[in-house]
């Protein structure tokens, strides 16, 4: 196969919004709506935030205008998401359904639904969670056991779903559960998409804290809970054709890279002109891999915006980039090692790191682990 | 456009395939092939690729131009076809006719010494010259108030201390003190440093060729080799191996392509450019180091044997990381531009295009 990622460079008016964003959010900081430097998660903030960004149309961007949306491009959808990124905005409330429930509904949900919920999307209320792992289906998406049982209307949600991010103040799961036993075939057979309304009755979750001290991860516990037909998404039995076409979306952006660019602030901030030749040369390397890995991302980003699928593209990228991010702040360490530690800019680095070396065991694990995404190049590249 | 592209680049690989291969140049065992090889080359016209016609060159694109370098790279070329075109790319700025033959370059880096008087007289000595013995002229650059100095020396006129890359491709040291047929003083628009950048640009695009065709060796091999009862290809530590190569090859070929677009591109800041090609010859380098590696350990023991072919590649690539600017030189440079900024101008300019 050949692996192609053509140059792509986003078109002046994508740098206009950049500046748009920017001013934006330095405004936000200075008008205190968020802390760039304080990281944990405030329901209250976050939720604040969203509505700041919706009022200015940067939720559900490419979306249709039918639902609410502004039908920008993806490179516009790019640039809004790594300002954001860079910047520590907390995006946690309308992340992840701008990113892939949102996408999900449009191309699957029945009509009225999303009449109803992308406009909620797009105004910065509904906040969306991912129910994929259970306690015994993790990367084997596929032995999920949480069921879905047709009753009058609907159906009837029974089982449990485990390291869910912000469930416990999400309005919204899309949920995948089982309809019917795999077949001899096709062991992916079997699993339908849901959306549930979180405050439906039944639902408990179990909130976990996680090696940094946040407490973001979820046991969500479903006990009887009912869902109305109309919110089944796509296929009955099907689920597994929907997921593979939205990982292109999900494993290419730039949140694949700059999840810990903290660190290469830090590291930038405590660099100068005199700093030795072992510092420069890290330095340098690091910028190299930076750079290399934003022009694949944004090469993916303008596929996407030509309506390919770059599934194998945005593997690479997200294998390569959760590497990179999960790795520097351990670089930067090592680079700030013989720094002068009464340097204020030093010390800054040292507080700042902490965060980041916490985080990064995670960043090789969601959203697809490396094992998988390797096995998916692999595929790519005919072995499979 | 895209048929002329694909014209080019399709002669391009035809004389590669048909007179450079690397199973036959290793059967043959002598440099016996190397000047059918360029003359096939002459005959195309690909040496003076970059060069205006009225001055005798082929007028091509620098898209179409780099397509050629990587395929270059993609055939593990070993005659300096890509050296050629860039000092042909100088000669033609400089308005001067292209020559025929091979062209070295000869550039003021690192401690090499490099004059040109007014006259044209070259002063200068330089170590690891890439070709340098294997070319009928030498392309001497020298720093100028308003852009390079430029003088075409016979190879004729130079002495050579003869050195070979770790592909055992020559790597000369060159000494100069002589009359040049042809000079320029202060091209404008064309600094010492665009040419070094473009000459960087170019390995670093060889790099990513000579990477594209491991992972095609490498890939066809594990799909035949079979070991405990199955082909290598269908165990996951084998697969996962090959991922990975698949990723520094996408990384290559991708960094490698943004700055061969950059460098091709007139509005483009200096600082962006550096960054492009810094990153690119950088991460090429990289990716010559991890991939080599992987390429070889899918191969075993066959890999590692003078009859096959694979050395051609691996050995190239990673000889081509010292040339024209290494990963620590480049790093360096490319540490400038964080070190004159803070983190938010470093963002800056690593999201502005």
């Amino acid at each position: 196969m050949s692996l192609q990622f053509d140059p792509v460079r986003l078109p002046p008016h994508c740098q206009a919004l950049r500046e748009e964003v920017r001013q934006f959010l330095a405004d936000e900081v200075a008008a205190g709506t968020y802390d760039p430097d304080r990281s944990e998660a405030d329901g209250e903030v976050d939720r604040r935030f969203a509505r700041k960004v919706a009022a200015r149309g940067w939720i559900g961007m490419t979306w249709p205008k039918a639902y609410g949306g502004q039908e920008r491009s993806f490179l516009e959808r790019y640039v809004v998401t790594e300002e954001m990124r860079v910047a520590n905005a907390p995006v946690r409330h309308f992340f992840v359904a701008d990113r892939q429930s949102g996408p999900t509904l449009i191309r699957y949900a029945n009509e009225r639904i999303k009449r109803e919920v992308l406009p909620r999307i797009v105004r910065g209320d509904a906040c969306f969670c991912i129910g994929m792992s259970e306690p015994d289906s993790g990367s084997d998406l596929f032995a999920a056991r949480a069921r879905a049982t047709p009753v009058d209307g609907g159906y009837r949600l029974d089982g449990t779903k485990i390291w869910t991010s912000i469930a416990h103040r999400a309005d919204y799961m899309i949920g995948l559960f089982r309809t019917s036993p795999p077949t001899k075939e096709n062991r992916r057979h079997g699993l339908t998409s849901f959306l549930v309304d979180m405050k439906t009755p039944g639902i408990t979750c179990n909130r976990i804290g996680q090696i940094g001290g946040e407490r973001e991860f979820n046991e969500v516990v479903f006990d009887g809970v009912f869902v109305p037909a109309e919110n089944l998404i796509g296929e009955i039995d099907g689920a597994w054709k929907q997921a593979t076409s939205e990982l292109a979306y999900e494993r290419s952006g730039p949140e694949r890279f700059l999840e810990t660019f903290e660190a290469m602030k830090l590291l930038v901030d405590a660099v100068d002109e005199r700093s030795d030749v072992r510092v420069q040369v890290g330095v340098g390397r690091l910028v190299a891999q930076l750079h290399t890995l934003r022009r694949m991302s944004v090469s993916v980003a303008g596929m996407l915006e030509m309506k390919k699928e770059p599934v194998v593209e945005a593997a690479i990228v997200k294998d390569l980039g959760t590497l990179w991010e999960q790795a520097l702040p351990h670089r930067v360490r090592d680079l700030a090692a013989t720094m002068d530690e009464d340097d204020p800019a030093v010390r800054r680095l040292q507080r700042g790191l902490v965060h980041e070396l916490h985080a990064a065991p995670k960043l090789t694990i969601q959203g697809g682990t490396t094992e998988v995404l390797r096995g998916i190049i692999a595929r790519g590249l005919g072995l499979r | 456009m895209q048929t002329q592209d694909n014209l080019v680049l399709e002669t391009a690989e035809r004389v590669f395939r048909d007179l450079a291969d690397p199973q036959s140049i290793i059967l043959r065992g002598d440099d016996g092939w190397k000047a059918p090889l360029w003359q096939a080359l002459e005959d195309t016209g690909l040496p003076a690729a970059w060069a205006p016609e009225a001055l005798g060159g082929a007028d091509l694109s620098m898209a179409d131009g780099f397509a050629v370098v990587r395929a270059a790279g993609r055939a593990a070329l070993a005659v300096p076809l890509v050296d050629t075109m860039v000092a042909n790319w100088v000669l033609g700025r400089a308005g001067i006719p292209v020559p025929a033959g091979r062209i070295a370059l000869v550039l003021p880096r690192g401690r090499a010494r490099v004059a040109i008087d007014p006259a044209g007289r070259v002063d200068a000595h330089a170590r690891k010259v890439p070709f340098a013995c294997e070319a009928d002229h030498l392309l001497v650059l020298a720093p100028g108030a308003r852009g390079a100095s430029v003088a075409l020396v016979p190879a004729s006129r130079c002495a050579f201390t003869p050195g070979r890359s770790l592909a055992g491709d020559a790597l000369d040291d060159v000494e100069i003190s002589a009359s040049s047929d042809a000079h320029r003083a202060g091209v404008e628009g064309v600094g010492v440093d665009r040419v070094a950048m473009l000459a960087g640009t170019v390995r670093a695009s060889q790099i990513a060729g000579a990477l594209e065709a491991m992972l095609e060796i490498s890939v066809n091999y594990s799909q035949e080799r079979v070991a405990f009862g199955k082909t290598i290809s269908k165990f996951q530590a084998v697969q996962h191996n090959l991922a990975r190569l698949g990723g520094e090859v996408a990384a290559a070929v991708a960094v490698a392509q943004s700055a061969a677009d950059a460098i091709a591109s007139d509005d483009i800041g200096a600082d962006e450019l550096l960054l492009e090609v810094g990153a690119a010859k950088v991460r090429c380098g990289e990716a010559a180091e991890a991939g080599a590696a992987i390429s070889h350990q899918v191969m075993g023991a066959i890999g590692f044997t003078v009859e096959h072919v694979l050395h051609r590649f691996t050995l190239r690539a990673l000889s081509w990381r010292d040339e024209f600017g290494d990963e620590v030189e480049w790093s360096r440079r490319l540490a400038t531009l964080v070190a004159a900024r803070s983190s938010g101008e470093f963002w800056r300019l690593l999201a502005a295009r």
